[in-house]
């Protein structure tokens, strides 16, 4: 199923709705940034709040997409990972380096606010 | 001990049914949704494994005891090329089909016991399991 990708002002919000498959996941990748430069978005939030795992697969995408987002100048904040999902990526070793997280969709908001004016 | 389920892994959508049927287990099993978070992520990542190194293969998912704790132990099966050096495949980092090399070693640190048993053009056995308190 291919995430639903919502237009907020200079906003993209991704929205996912279930467990996606390691294609669906590279498929939003392609979508967030193919929308981004169509809409000249500023930023973007990826909302995993019904992820119930984030695998090395998973993890590794996610911050492709915002090192890609940045390379087209726009920001991207993670939000909504579950207290389990974090202490299963912790204790997997994986990490989000250099990509911003948030608890949930209202502080990502807030923070691309902050940082795009 | 119980009869086990399987699932075929041939696909990716596959890893997906796995990690739901190892977390269903889990929860069946008294685990904390933490611990049943953690062995689903294992699941994942042994069975993606199995999609990127060999295609196709299976996973066996058994209930264990031993006197008064039970277990979940997953068994990963395939036909593919084998692993030339365990020790080096199980090392963060190391890497092979483009992914980040935190599969197999990231399974090994999530579960309580691990062992992988592989044979150059023969096909690759993981063993893991998870003991509830």
């Amino acid at each position: 199923m291919r995430v639903p990708i919502l237009r907020q002002a200079k906003y993209l919000i991704a929205s996912i709705q279930s467990a996606l498959t390691d294609q669906e996941l590279l498929q939003l990748r392609d979508d967030l940034l193919d929308q981004a430069g169509r809409y000249r978005a500023r930023g973007v939030v990826v909302d995993v709040t019904v992820l119930d795992v984030i695998d090395s697969f998973a993890a590794r995408t996610l911050r492709s997409i915002g090192h890609m987002l940045y390379l087209r100048g726009a920001e991207t904040v993670i939000v909504g990972i579950q207290p389990e999902v974090a202490i299963s990526m912790v204790q997997l070793g994986l990490d989000l380096e250099g990509i911003e997280t948030a608890l949930d969709l209202e502080e990502g908001l807030a923070w691309l606010d902050s940082r795009t004016g | 001990m119980e009869s086990p389920a399987r699932v075929p892994i041939r696909s990716d959508a596959d890893v997906v049914l796995a990690r739901a049927q190892g977390r269903l287990l889990a929860a069946e099993l008294g685990f904390s949704s933490t611990d049943a978070t953690v062995i689903a992520t294992a699941v994942s990542e042994v069975a993606r494994n199995i999609v990127q190194h060999a295609g196709r293969g299976e996973l066996q998912f058994d209930t264990v005891r031993d006197r008064d704790r039970v277990g979940i132990r997953i068994t990963a099966r395939d036909n593919g090329p084998g692993i030339s050096d365990i020790d080096e495949a199980l090392r963060p980092g190391y890497s092979t089909a483009s992914s980040l090399g935190l599969g197999l070693p990231g399974a090994k640190r999530l579960m309580d016991e691990f062992e992988i048993h592989s044979e150059l053009g023969q096909g690759t056995q993981v063993t893991m399991t998870k003991w509830g308190s």
